[in-house]
Parts: structure tokens; C-alpha cells; sequence
């Protein structure tokens, strides 16, 4: 087991992000406690994608403050996090060089290095194709492939933005099954899909937005069956938001 | 067309002979452009990476300043690094007008702004793609740099390759910088335009199709690394 | 032949640019002479210079330019000596102090060539003033250097001389090319054209194609060399020492020899004349 610095909780202040006159997060608050897997669902435009970005540091709010809460949350607190887009980005080296790559990054030793790459990629199964070139592997394997590169940095939080948006569904279900591996393992699972059915197989939490707004804060369970909103409601009906 | 064949014909007993001045000339003309290759490459990568990742003052002027020497005639770029090396010029007292260091440096300048601008296109289309991961990672800008650089080292060596090909297809530039010395600044470009001056047209054009086969030779052998490369990267 | 003699080549051209780039071959005396074309092109400098390089041991480095930028490179001080053919601008360097020590070394003669159907038929005249106005009055085409050089400017005086004054811009038969001898000579073959060329240079041209030598032999087609210390007041890095050495030696009754018996085809082509009371 991974010892974390414990950055979380998470917490938004009133966050809003505002580009070229448009409000595209408004208002945002809410606390993201550890252990869960946190699915952010909404419809297209809903903000979702900037939200894991601000969480994340590749954006900062034009107002209110995001904050790492957890005694280890100092300026350090993105060293225990790691981030998987929805087009997966591998560099053009071989499938181990990727992880190689990331762990020289945290300033690992190479004769560790080494062993942690195996490991990791036996993980994603991908062991066999450690000296292929990265970049000839099918979208389903180089979105495991960034998978492990996340995994073998051993985040405390890990970001996934759409991770199967672009995926069939014989890879979606073995990016699922990861996902939930590297959950099991400790890690936090802060997520975007537009998936439904995705979203009931993985969810603990759900956090629902439309159009900037944090619409609905509930658990899996409770939000599937009860929804206290008529967006939800009409979200979850398959129905067009107002 | 008999005088293009009876050229080809030339050409190959030039080869065969293992002329003593060919080697020389050929070894200079080596010499020569792939240490200004070398020399615009240090200089041009770093400048291309970082005219492409960061913002800084200056920025806007040295890429008009990068464009505008790209198109720049070898004629012109030997006029200033002659006016500069001449005795009478800023740095005429290193002595390195009429030398083989006087070429390099035009050529260095001549390729410098290709390999430059190249290395900006290709990092800034690989920066749209690794961007957001690699902040993700946490990459510092060097890193990042380096990162890319290395990355794009396929297309990179395709940008070298062209600046290679236009050192050491020119000359203008060392015309005027070399002063096609015999044995001392004489390239293979310089002898061309000697012999054809002399109205040898056959030699000079054996002298063409000599230069061609070093340049096939040098394309091939760096397709060869990038293809073996390409299939063992690591 | 085949890969093994190119393999050879290779890593002959391989141990050579190691050879360049290790120090110690500086050591050698040398001195640099800026020269124009004609000297160059016609093989008598790569005929002469070795002679006097295995007597004194000091390496000649021959720039061979333009007339105009030679004096130009001398004026500048970018070499030791200079040899050119342009008695004025000579003198004119002399006076402004970038040159020393001017002697007369040896003269060639200039030869209007043209094609051999000779449509102004100037052929056999044997006087090139009038030569260049018949060429004028039928109309045919005539490829001038256009560059300034010491031929250049000759060929100005000729046709001066023969109340003429040439414009490219106004006489389509006057074609400027801007080029050296040989790129001039190789326009003038291509286009079956009058042109003037010093003898040197058409005896080793090579492309002469319907080319002819028309007009010879008149005296206002002689062409006097001239050659000159860069001056070490002016310019202190001059390799005075090497310098005089090879202006003592072209001019010393050895050299002059050598010159008189440099032949292209059987035909001698600069005639050494020299004169000690001579220098100015």
C-alpha cells in the first residue's frame, strides 16, 4: 500500500471561471473527502471538464479558492496527483519508456525505476509489449497504458476525463476494471463521463452540474433512484435540459 | 544528352581513380557543412523550442528575424560574414577570412534560421498534444524542452537533413568567404563553379553527380537510423 | 571500382578531415595573393606557384577573383599580395596608400572570338577598333563581362576608342552578362556571339562549341599584369617577408623564365617583361 501525504479533502470556495466574457464554472462549491469514486455527470457544456482542470492546477479560477485541506495539501500537493484525458497522450518511445519517463520525473532510482515499471505494466497487461513503440498500440491499449503511467506514480488523487469517450466496449469494460483496481488500492477517483451506464457500474458519489452550476451533491444510490431535481430527473430520463 | 552520359562516365572513373584532390575536396566539403550542421543545430534547436513554449520580450522579432533569414540568398549571407571577417571588418583581426572556419560560420548562419524554424513547427504541433499531460506530470519548462525536442526527434532530423542539403549545395557564400583556395577552401561546390568557368563542362558536372551520390548517401544513412530507430525506440 | 573503392574513399575522407582539424599544419609559411581569374583559369599560376613553393617552402593560398574585388580585398588589407591587370586602379591604390612596391611582371593579349560564320565578318581585319564597329553596324550580338573587371574595363577602352559607347539598356545587341570570363564565354557559345576574352583563358576553355578567335595580334589588345606588396604600413599583419619573396621571385630572371615558358596547346601565353627600373 502507497503511504499518502493526505492532501485531501478538497475543497471548493465559490469557484467561478470565466473565459472571453463567458461564466463556464459559477459559484462552484463542494468537498471531496477521500475513499471514493466521485463521478461528475452533466450534459455537454456542463463544465465538467473544467472542473477536474481547476481541481487538477491547469487552470486557475478567476474567483474563489480551491484548496488541499488534508495536512500534506501544501504547495507539494500535486505531486500526489496524476490526470488521464480523454485522447490518451503517449510519448514516442517504447510502452516502458513511458513509465520510465514518469518516474524519473518524481526522482526515483533507476534500479527501483525498473522494477516498478514491470510492475505496473503487468498491471495493465501490457507486460508483452514493454519495447513496443507507444505509439503503434490500439486507443485501447495506450489509454491503459496512460492508466498505468498514472498508477505507477501512485497518486492519492487520481483525475480521468472521459477516459472511454473514444473507446469500444471491450476496452471500455478493461479500463473500467483498472480504474477500479487502482481505486481498490487507495486511490481517490475523481471522474467525468457522459455515460450513464458508466457512471451507475463506478460511481460511490455523484456530483451533478448544468451550465456552470452545481445542480445536485448525493450518493450513487440515492441520486439513480431519488434525484431531487427535475434536471436530474430529466437527465437521467434521457430528456433535453432547459 | 551524349555529354550528360559521357559526365556519368567521368563521374565513375573520378571514383575509381581515387583521385587524391577529389578525396581532399570531398573531405573538406564534409567537413565543412556538417560542422555548421552541427553548430545550427545547437543553436537552432533550443532557439526553435523556445521560440514555440515561452513567451519572452524579443519573441515576435526574432521570429520575424528567424523567416526573414531563412529566405535570405547565400550570396548576401557571404557578403556579411566577409564584411565581418575582413581585415577591415569588426572581426578581422582572428584572421579568418579565406579559411575553412569562415565557411563553417556562413553556413551555420545560412541553416541555422531552417533548422530554427522547423524545430518551432515541430515543437508547437507536439506542445498541442503533450501540453496539458506533461503539465499534469509536472514538467519544468527545461525538462519540457528537452522533453519535446527529443520527441520530435524524427521530424527534427528530417529539418537537419534539409539544412545539410542546402550548406552543402551552395555556393555563394563560401565562394566569397573561402575564396575556392586549392587546398585549402576548395569544396565541391566551389569546384563546379571553377570548372565551369573553365568551360569543363563534363567535369563539372561529374563533380554535380559526385555531390548527389554523398547527399543520396547521407539522406539513405540517416532514413537507415531513423528506421531502425523507429523500430527499437526506447 | 564498386563499394570497396568507395568504402576506401570514405574513410580516406575520414582520416583527412582529422588531419584538418588537428593543429600543427598552421605551422607552414604561407602568404595569400588575390588575382583575378585569367591567371587562375589559365593554368599558369597552378603551373608557376608550385615551383617557387619547393624553393622557399612558402605556400601561396591564391584567391582568384574579379579584378574589382580583388582591389577591393587588397584595399581592406585581406591579403599580402595582389596580381591583377587594371594599370589605373593600380595606380590609384598606390596612391591611397593600400599598395607598395608595383611591378610590371608580364603582359597577355586579349582576342575577340566569335562564331565561325562571322556574320560582320570582321574576321582577318586584324584591327579590333574597327573590329567592334562593324560588329556594331550589323547588328549581331556581343557578350560584354559587365562586371567591372580588369577586362571589363579594356574592353570599355576599345570601344571608346572606336566611338562607341555600348548600352545594354538601349542596344539589344549589347548583352551585359555581369559574370566572370568563363560563365562570359559560355553565354557568348550558347548564343553564337561576339565577345572579347584574354588569350589564357580561351586557350584552356573547354566549351568553345562554333566559337572562333576572329581578331588577334593588334597592340591595343595587349594587356599588361601588374604586382604589388599590400602595404605593411597600412596593414601591419602583411606577411611583408613571404610577400617580397614572391614578388622578388616572379620578377627574378628564373621567374620571368618560367612564365615565358608556360604553354597552352603549344602556345605561349604571357610574356614575361619585367624591367628593374620598371617599379613605381
Amino acid at each position: 500500500m502507497p503511504t499518502h501525504a493526505q492532501i485531501l479533502p478538497l475543497v471548493f470556495d465559490k469557484v467561478s471561471y470565466v473565459a472571453k466574457g463567458a461564466r463556464l464554472v459559477d459559484e462552484f462549491s463542494v468537498t471531496l473527502d477521500p475513499g471514493t469514486r466521485t463521478i461528475i455527470l452533466g450534459p455537454n457544456g456542463a463544465g465538467k471538464s473544467l472542473v477536474l482542470r481547476l481541481s487538477h492546477g491547469l487552470l486557475q479560477p478567476t474567483s474563489g479558492a480551491i484548496r488541499w485541506e488534508g495536512p500534506g495539501g501544501g504547495n507539494k500537493a500535486s505531486l500526489h496527483q496524476a490526470m488521464v484525458f480523454q485522447r490518451p497522450m503517449t510519448l514516442r518511445r517504447s510502452v516502458g519508456a513511458n513509465l520510465d519517463y514518469v518516474l524519473s520525473l518524481r526522482k526515483v532510482p533507476r534500479e527501483l525505476r525498473r522494477a516498478k515499471t514491470a510492475e505496473a505494466l503487468k498491471r495493465a497487461g501490457l507486460f508483452a509489449m514493454r519495447s513496443r513503440p507507444a505509439r503503434v498500440l490500439s486507443a485501447g491499449e495506450q489509454q491503459k497504458l496512460a492508466l498505468g503511467r498514472a498508477w505507477v506514480m501512485e497518486p492519492e488523487v487520481l483525475f480521468l476525463d472521459e477516459p472511454t469517450a473514444s473507446l469500444d466496449p471491450a476496452a471500455t469494460r478493461e479500463v473500467e476494471n483498472m480504474i477500479n483496481a487502482i481505486h481498490q488500492a487507495g486511490t481517490k477517483i475523481i471522474m467525468t463521463t457522459h455515460d450513464l451506464g458508466q457512471a451507475r457500474r463506478l460511481a460511490d458519489d455523484i456530483i451533478f452540474m448544468h451550465q456552470g452550476r452545481l445542480i445536485e451533491r448525493a450518493g450513487a444510490e440515492e441520486f439513480f433512484e431519488h434525484p431531487r431535481t427535475p434536471h436530474a430527473e430529466a437527465f437521467l430520463n434521457g430528456e433535453l435540459l432547459p | 544528352m551524349s555529354e550528360i552520359w559521357s559526365a556519368l562516365g567521368k563521374a565513375m572513373v573520378l571514383i575509381a581513380d581515387f583521385d587524391p584532390d577529389l578525396v581532399e575536396i570531398i573531405g573538406l566539403s564534409l567537413r565543412v557543412s556538417l560542422t555548421a550542421v552541427l553548430i545550427a543545430a545547437v543553436i537552432g534547436l533550443p532557439v526553435g523550442a523556445a521560440v514555440a513554449l515561452f513567451r519572452f520580450p524579443g519573441r515576435p522579432v526574432l521570429v520575424v528575424l528567424i523567416n526573414a533569414l531563412m529566405g535570405l540568398p547565400p550570396v548576401v549571407v557571404g557578403l556579411i560574414v566577409y564584411l565581418l571577417l575582413s581585415r577591415a571588418g569588426p572581426f578581422g583581426v582572428f584572421n579568418l577570412l579565406y579559411s575553412p572556419t569562415a565557411m563553417i560560420i556562413a553556413q551555420a548562419i545560412l541553416i541555422g534560421p531552417i533548422v530554427a524554424a522547423l524545430t518551432r513547427q515541430t515543437v508547437e504541433d507536439l506542445w498541442q498534444e503533450y501540453g496539458e499531460q506533461l503539465t499534469s506530470f509536472g514538467v519544468g519548462p527545461g525538462r519540457a524542452v528537452w522533453t519535446l525536442l527529443w520527441d520530435g526527434r524524427f521530424s527534427l532530423l528530417t529539418g537537419v537533413l534539409a539544412g545539410f542539403g542546402r550548406a552543402s549545395a551552395e555556393v555563394g557564400a563560401v565562394m566569397i568567404v573561402g575564396g575556392n583556395i586549392d587546398h585549402l577552401t576548395r569544396v565541391m561546390t566551389t569546384s563546379i563553379a571553377l570548372e565551369t568557368s573553365k568551360g569543363n563542362l563534363e567535369i563539372a558536372l561529374a563533380l554535380g553527380i559526385i555531390l548527389l551520390i554523398i547527399a543520396l548517401g547521407i539522406n539513405a544513412s540517416a532514413y537507415a537510423i531513423r528506421d531502425v530507430a523507429y523500430r527499437t525506440e526506447s | 571500382m564498386t563499394l570497396a573503392s568507395l568504402l576506401r574513399a570514405g574513410l580516406a575522407a575520414l582520416l583527412l578531415t582529422a588531419t584538418f582539424a588537428s593543429p600543427g599544419g598552421a605551422q607552414e609559411r604561407s602568404v595569400r595573393m588575390l588575382s583575378t581569374t585569367s591567371t587562375e583559369n589559365s593554368g599558369l599560376l597552378s603551373y608557376l606557384l608550385p615551383i617557387f613553393e619547393s624553393k622557399t617552402g612558402i605556400r601561396v593560398h591564391v584567391v582568384a577573383v574579379g579584378t574589382g574585388q580583388a582591389l577591393r580585398g587588397a584595399r581592406n588589407g585581406d591579403a599580402d599580395v595582389l596580381m591583377v591587370h587594371d594599370k589605373a586602379s593600380e595606380l590609384k591604390l598606390i596612391a591611397d596608400g593600400h599598395g607598395i612596391e608595383r611591378r610590371e611582371v608580364m603582359y597577355n593579349d586579349f582576342v575577340i572570338v566569335g562564331p565561325r560564320d562571322d556574320p560582320a565578318k570582321i574576321g582577318g581585319t586584324n584591327d579590333a577598333i574597327s573590329a567592334l564597329q562593324m560588329i556594331k553596324k550589323s547588328g549581331a550580338v556581343f557578350v560584354s563581362r559587365g562586371d567591372d573587371s580588369g577586362t571589363h574595363k579594356a574592353e570599355r577602352r576599345l570601344w571608346r576608342a572606336a566611338g562607341i559607347e555600348p548600352e545594354g539598356r538601349s542596344d539589344p545587341w549589347y548583352r551585359e552578362a555581369g559574370s566572370g570570363m568563363g560563365a562570359t564565354l559560355n553565354i557568348a557559345a550558347g548564343m553564337n556571339a561576339y565577345t572579347l576574352t584574354d588569350r589564357g583563358t580561351w586557350l584552356s576553355f573547354r566549351n568553345r562549341r562554333d566559337l572562333e578567335i576572329l581578331v588577334e595580334g593588334d597592340p591595343p589588345l595587349f594587356n599588361q599584369y601588374g604586382i604589388m606588396l599590400v602595404n605593411p604600413a597600412k596593414h601591419p599583419h602583411v606577411k611583408a617577408k613571404e610577400a617580397r619573396a614572391l614578388i622578388d621571385w616572379i620578377t627574378s630572371p628564373e621567374g620571368q623564365r618560367a612564365i615565358g615558358k608556360f604553354t597552352v596547346e603549344g602556345r605561349v601565353l604571357f610574356i614575361p617583361n619585367f624591367r628593374a627600373k620598371g617599379g613605381s
